[in-house]
């Protein structure tokens, strides 16, 4: 038999066994393997010991307001969407301390940690999770400011991502662009394929970093049938979005009617509870808290998870900006969906669905922005008859 | 500064109608409380010794709630004598659990409960400190987060405001990575209206919030009630979920007297 020489950006067939070595190899590189496994009847992303832990023929449920887990008549190992979380805990931790000092006679000193960081591998990371990474990316290391623990971590990520070759209910990534199928910023890309032929993956390295590990691992040539299949099935996928979101003029949609009665509408219905900015996977806001001791001798500076969803958030001299719920939810959509493209030169949604699914009462952006789109046609309609 | 070089601030804890868990809470805060014995006189505290310091007093921590025309005069002392008074707890904070004899007629329950009546001299209502005296900060909880008390003795002795958050548990449920379960198993759960503070300890054990720590900033009760609806909750249950342990904090109120009235 011929030896494969094994390029980049070049599509190679996987069986099981190849996934699981790949795991092992990236523990051998001492490797923090995290991704998908089932907890508390979820997949969450967790520590990973071997393809066994994966949530194997299991699949997600999705809908405004509930999740649930379902079996699979197959035994896939990433047949599942998105689960509550993302995997933005591993690089922007909810709860992070980011100094340490001491007071000893007057004098404040800091205390200088060395709390270098582990190599993480992500696995079954979705190209909506990639995308996610790739918008944190400009805003906490390629902007002016550069986090360091983000930059420091990120510095030792490997990415393996699965394409999606079924989508679920809530998803839409086909309308932000960051899906089903990953086109850049991982190591490696994995789309599961699952037919008469067998069950096998066709992957692919994306980085000097992935092939060096793609090099290790036993794979062989793909048949035109493969790629085929993979071709169809995301394409599949891409047709079959549980949403969509209309992004054509969205900016100016939400911007130009900031004082629409649809906002009091949904403030109605929002909690305000934060939940859709915890589960969102770009969402980066952080609160900082300065933590003493009795004495005020040790001191510690800690940044958590904060949302504009809450009234200190807005806190300035004087008062909370945002004192209702109406201009709490209406800063969130329009940041995420208009300002953000201003900021950062993209959408902050990668359209995962998160904010629809573990809102506690099934506030749908998607359904909300063409609620909106539909009353401001139908205004602009009814306005431009009058005048005739 | 370090305050403990100067003359210690002193420290009273007074009790109303309550069942002295949160004075339990400052016992039970172990080496945070020798601590605090560092910098602060503790100078009134039944629960831990007779001896009593006379005031006045720099804190006043003030548990239970007012229930009887005699401790509605206490209370009016209590502050002549303290220059910061916080109240710690949900009996002091809204009125406690006992405040559930507010929606009913309280001679009746005292005629079934005594075997002679005419001893028993009770308010119709049990109220929270606050409707009597002013209240400098108010610490929830049933009973109140240990770490927080310290917390708020800490910010005080340190002269910085003090860190407790007045958003929904469910942003501690997300950051402790729990797993909702209103959204996961359909649990109903007072999380997104309830004030954080609590660590969302119990969604941690796959149970709904019970809203130990009170209606939080600003919470949008009529929408969960409609969700709590939606998913078969009847009448009598969700006249039941907001009468707990808050049930006579102005929100929780106004929401089981709405369904009470339908």
């Amino acid at each position: 038999m011929k030896k494969l020489t094994i390029a980049k950006n070049t599509k190679y067939i996987a069986d099981k066994c190849s996934i699981d070595s790949l795991l092992t190899l990236l523990k051998e590189q001492k490797f923090k393997t995290v991704g998908p496994t089932v907890r508390d009847e979820t997949i969450i992303y967790d520590e990973l010991d071997s393809i066994s832990d994966l949530p194997i023929g299991i699949t997600d449920v999705h809908e405004a307001g509930s999740y649930r887990l379902k079996e699979r008549n197959d035994k896939a190992l990433f047949g599942y969407n998105v689960g509550p979380f993302s995997f933005k805990k591993y690089l922007f931790p909810p709860r992070l301390t980011i100094l340490k000092t001491k007071r000893v006679d007057g004098k404040i000193t800091i205390i200088k940690e060395n709390d270098s960081v582990d190599k993480l591998a992500l696995l079954g990371v979705k190209p909506c999770e990639l995308q996610a990474i790739l918008i944190q990316d400009k805003i906490f290391i390629e902007g002016e400011y550069i986090d360091n623990y983000y930059k420091e971590q990120r510095d030792n990520l490997l990415i393996v991502t699965t394409n999606c070759t079924e989508a679920g209910n809530s998803c839409f990534c086909t309308s932000t662009q960051s899906g089903p199928e990953a086109k850049s910023g991982f190591d490696i890309a994995i789309t599961e394929l699952i037919d008469d032929n067998g069950h096998n993956f066709l992957i692919e390295a994306g980085t000097k970093n992935g092939l060096t590990f793609l090099k290790k691992l036993p794979l062989s040539e793909p048949s035109d049938n493969d790629i085929e299949t993979a071709v169809k099935k995301i394409k599949s996928a891409s047709e079959n979005m549980g949403r969509k979101l209309e992004t054509k003029n969205l900016k100016e949609l939400l911007l130009d009617n900031l004082n629409h009665p649809h906002w009091e509408d949904i403030a109605k219905r929002c909690l305000s509870c934060g939940n859709c900015t915890m589960v969102c996977p770009t969402c980066f806001c952080s609160n900082i808290e300065d933590v003493t001791s009795l004495t005020g001798e040790d001191n510690e500076r800690i940044r958590t998870w904060d949302s504009c969803f809450s009234m200190e958030y807005s806190y300035i001299h004087g008062g909370t900006v945002r004192a209702s719920i109406k201009s709490r939810y209406r800063q969130w959509m329009t940041h995420k969906l208009a300002s953000w493209q201003e900021q950062f030169n993209t959408l902050g949604c990668v359209g995962c669905g998160r904010c629809i699914v573990w809102c506690p009462v099934g506030i749908d952006i998607t359904e909300e922005t063409k609620s909106l789109q539909e009353q401001v046609t139908a205004q602009a309609e009814q306005l431009a008859q009058a005048e005739n | 500064m370090p305050l403990n070089t100067a003359r210690k601030p002193k420290l009273a804890v007074w009790k109303f109608a309550s069942c002295d868990g949160c004075q339990l809470s400052l016992l039970d805060c172990e080496d945070a409380l020798l601590a605090i014995a560092d910098s602060i006189q503790i100078a009134s505290f039944p629960e831990a010794t007779r001896a009593v310091i006379r005031g006045p007093y720099e804190i006043s921590l003030v548990e239970g709630s007012i229930t009887s025309a005699h401790d509605a005069e206490r209370i009016h002392k209590i502050r002549r004598l303290s220059k910061t008074l916080i109240t710690i707890g949900a009996c002091a904070t809204s009125g406690g659990i006992q405040a559930l004899k507010n929606f009913k007629d309280v001679n009746e329950f005292i005629n079934i409960v005594y075997a002679n009546p005419d001893y028993i001299s009770s308010l119709q209502n049990s109220t929270p400190i606050s409707d009597h005296v002013k209240v400098d900060f108010e610490l929830r909880g049933c009973p109140i987060n240990k770490n927080a008390l310290v917390e708020v003795c800490n910010a005080y002795l340190n002269r910085r405001k003090p860190n407790i958050p007045t958003y929904s548990v469910c942003m501690e449920c997300k950051r402790r990575g729990n797993i909702c379960v209103m959204v996961s198993k359909g649990i109903p759960c007072l999380g997104p209206v309830t004030h954080a503070g609590c660590d969302a300890i119990c969604p941690a054990y796959n149970r709904g919030c019970y809203s130990c720590f009170g209606p939080s900033e600003d919470p949008n009760i009529k929408s969960l009630s409609g969700q709590f609806e939606k998913t078969g909750m009847s009448k009598e249950e969700l006249i039941r979920i907001y009468r707990g342990i808050n049930a006579n904090s102005e929100e929780f109120k106004n929401e089981s007297i709405f369904h009470e009235q339908k």
